[in-house]
């Protein structure tokens, strides 16, 4: 099941959760997104929708921060998102053959999500852990000194 | 208050309190009675000195001394020999393992540990910690001895500068934001470290957070009119995020944050909030916007934060590296800080040493210290001895420097006028085979990417730029290129609304400054000297040298190489994809790059 696939009753649930959590202000638009893009996947118009009216916002600003920041997508994305830094220290570190291994096992390109919606491969910004570059993040779980041979047994960790 | 020479501390945890740690506790304190001691020495219950495996375990002040896997018969002999005869019973020590923090080792002779002090040393999920390490002193000190006055003076005086980059003397910020009337004013902590390879904040909020909400409620006490302070702290940090909002919680259950805080009536929160993955939010208003909910975009100042900042309130923003100075330049004084370091920086400076030397990691040195000393010394040199080439400091928007500028000092200054930054800290180092116009594209295309899109010379410009960079690297480069590179440079530079775009042309205008023959190589003879862009480069095949083994044409991938068993083979630089899988697999080094 891709996250396309989730109910509205899902979408609105996570909704609910989200503004019970931090309110329905204006200022804490940010956090509510993040929330439901946790849960849900990704933003989808439907959530947009709703969120701008709870927090009686243009929907205009609300589909322009949900489109500006990285960590936030308004396409549907794979159960399991791999995000690769792709910065100077994990370039240098051999980041490139990592990358080209994903590439090959997943036969995805960057941005793409997997026809089944088991995977999106996307890149990130630096992850701040540059001691140990090569490094990716497969959900909430981050890899260091990533290495093309090990790129496979990571993979068959996730279902 | 009763004086005791000395403090054993003795963990209670769960796994030691199974292992006797009560039985050791009550030994202790029987012989300390009998040997006359226990009016010196104060005998307190604690947690997690150790990881438990050892216990039961304690630990000795002023000494610092660990003793681990205690039993109530050896409390005599350790009373004796530590108490009575002042000797470390070296057999109860728990030898120190060998810690392998990839990140942060001990530091080098060069070095001094202000900000780093505390990281790896202190448990940053308990308050106690750090308050053994004279934590929150400078909070009471100045909640009871000076007036916000005397706290901006005192960090006037001390020289302390603005860590995220600019370097804006800290004091001088404090003044504006108290200089303006409007209230509720606002603090707020910039932990949104967002250039690649720099991470000394988030060492520094996962380490030590209470050095940085010590700092802030210092700030906020010496702004005045300022209840509420946000941590504005980049998601993809997930652990600091957790530190910082244990590390709250604590701070508010000791008192410390909160209502009257230390019984001084002055009220001051925290609240840590997450940014979603944008580089332009490290902006200070662009950062600012997006605590409000809105887009990351900055805004053309004035109004300057102190006037007009978040919710439209003064606001004073400062780095997290700016805020963790704060406490200790309390403690000890503005004098003791302005000893170190150069006239115009003073203090310390963290950096993340990365790229191509032996020791990569988090430093911290003073300013005036020379980029030779840090990276041969601290750093160890160059990877495998090769030649230094270049160094980049200031992260994206910064410079890279040649070898001619080895001995600058490190100084705000000093940089500028060298044609690069200070910027958060990071310091990338080349050796002799990079190629300046590659790392200059890198950088564009980083820069690029993050490129908000409000401003028209920064979201264009910064993609013209892009493009003519990769024209000279895929060996197109035309006539004129350098040229319309300068003068986009100029344009950029002047013309764009924020720092990030103001700073974009630097990695251009620095290399285009130090190592134009790189350019014109590139461009007029169609050469990359550091034979690093592959358009510009051919493989050969060395007649004489090869012995016609046919290991090179079995492994390349495009069957570009061929020739007879025994005689020399010829690769067709027309098939060649450049991958090098030829010269990794030749036996005898009979493949050269032309």
């Amino acid at each position: 099941m891709t996250t396309e696939q989730k109910d509205s009753k899902f979408i609105q649930q996570s909704i609910a959760e989200a503004i019970e959590r931090y309110g329905a202000n204006q200022d804490e638009l940010i956090p509510i997104l993040t929330n439901v893009n946790r849960a849900v996947g990704f933003l989808p118009k439907e959530a947009l929708d709703e969120i701008s009216e709870k927090l009686k916002l243009p929907k205009s600003q609300v589909f322009s921060v949900a489109s500006f920041y990285r960590m936030l997508s308004t396409k549907p994305r794979g159960r399991h998102v791999i995000k690769f830094c792709e910065n100077a220290p994990c370039h240098v570190a051999g980041g490139q053959e990592v990358w080209q291994a994903l590439v090959d096992e997943l036969h995805l390109d960057a941005e793409e999500t997997s026809t089944d919606g088991k995977w999106s491969l996307l890149t990130t910004s630096c992850l701040g852990v540059c001691g140990v570059g090569p490094v990716m993040l497969i959900d909430e779980d981050i890899y260091g000194n990533v290495d093309p041979k090990t790129v496979p047994d990571i993979l068959s960790r996730y279902q | 208050m009763k004086y005791f020479r000395s403090h054993v501390l003795v963990c209670v945890d769960p796994e030691c309190l199974k292992k006797g740690a009560h039985e050791v506790m009550d030994a202790l304190q029987d012989e300390l009675v009998a040997q006359g001691l226990i009016d010196e020495v104060q005998v307190l219950e604690t947690s997690r000195i150790g990881d438990c495996a050892h216990g039961p375990e304690l630990m000795v002040y002023p000494e610092g001394v660990h003793y681990t896997n205690l039993t109530p018969n050896d409390i005599p002999y350790l009373v004796e020999e530590h108490f009575l005869k002042g000797r470390i019973a070296t057999k109860f020590v728990q030898q120190d393992k060998p810690t392998s923090d990839e990140e942060l080792s001990a530091p080098t002779a060069k070095e001094v540990r202000v900000v780093l002090r505390n990281c790896g040393v202190i448990d940053p999920d308990n308050i106690e910690d750090y308050i053994a390490e004279d934590g929150y002193q400078a909070l009471g000190k100045v909640l009871t001895e000076n007036t916000p006055e005397q706290v901006i003076d005192i960090i006037l005086r001390s020289g302390l500068r603005g860590r995220g980059g600019a370097g804006f003397p800290t004091g001088k910020k404090w003044q504006f934001c108290r200089a303006s009337a409007e209230t509720p004013k606002y603090i707020i902590c910039n932990a949104d470290e967002g250039d690649p390879g720099a991470f000394m904040n988030r060492r520094v909020l996962e380490g030590d957070p209470h050095s940085v909400l010590e700092g802030m409620i210092i700030g906020a006490y010496a702004i005045g009119g300022c209840n509420q302070g946000y941590i504005y702290c980049r998601a993809e940090y997930p652990i600091a995020v957790k530190t910082l909002n244990i590390a709250i919680k604590q701070a508010e259950g000791m008192g410390l944050l909160g209502k009257n805080i230390l019984g001084s009536g002055f009220d001051f929160d925290i609240e840590v909030r997450m940014g979603a993955g944008a580089f332009v939010c490290g902006e200070e208003t662009a950062l600012m916007a997006s605590i409000e909910g809105r887009r990351g975009e900055p805004r053309p100042r004035p109004p300057f934060p102190a006037v007009k900042g978040l919710f439209m309130k003064p606001s004073n923003i400062n780095n997290v590296e700016t805020f963790s100075n704060v406490p200790q330049i309390i403690l000890h004084g503005p004098e003791w800080y302005a000893s170190m370091g150069t006239e115009k920086s003073k203090g310390t400076k963290t950096f993340a040493l990365a790229g191509d030397v032996k020791h990569t990691g988090l430093i911290e040195v003073p300013f005036g210290i020379t980029l030779r000393e840090i990276i041969f010394d601290v750093g160890g040199g160059i990877k495998d001895d090769k030649g230094f080439k270049a160094i980049q400091t200031g992260g994206p928007m910064g410079g890279c420097l040649p070898k001619e500028y080895l001995d600058l000092p490190m100084d705000y200054e000093e940089l500028a006028k060298a044609g690069s930054i200070m910027g958060s800290g990071g310091l990338v180092v080349m050796d002799e085979g990079t190629c300046m116009v590659d790392i200059a594209r890198f950088f564009m295309e980083f820069i690029q990417d993050e490129s908000c899109g409000k401003c028209t010379p920064c979201r264009v410009g910064t993609k013209r730029m892009l493009e003519i960079l990769q024209r000279i690297c895929a060996g197109k480069g035309q006539e004129g290129d350098i040229e319309n590179l300068e003068m986009l440079c100029d344009q950029i530079r002047q013309d764009s609304l924020c720092g990030l775009g103001q700073g974009a042309p630097n990695p251009v205008v620095s290399t285009l400054k130090h190592f134009r023959d790189e350019y014109e190589a590139h461009i007029y003879e169609k050469r990359c000297p550091a034979k690093v862009c592959k358009a510009l480069i051919r493989y050969e095949i060395v007649d004489g040298i090869c012995t016609g083994c046919t290991v090179c044409a079995r492994n390349c991938p495009v069957s570009a190489i061929t020739g007879e068993r025994r005689q020399t083979f010829v690769i067709d630089p027309d098939i060649c994809i450049r991958c090098g899988i030829c010269m990794q697999v030749c036996n005898f080094n009979a493949i050269v790059i032309k």
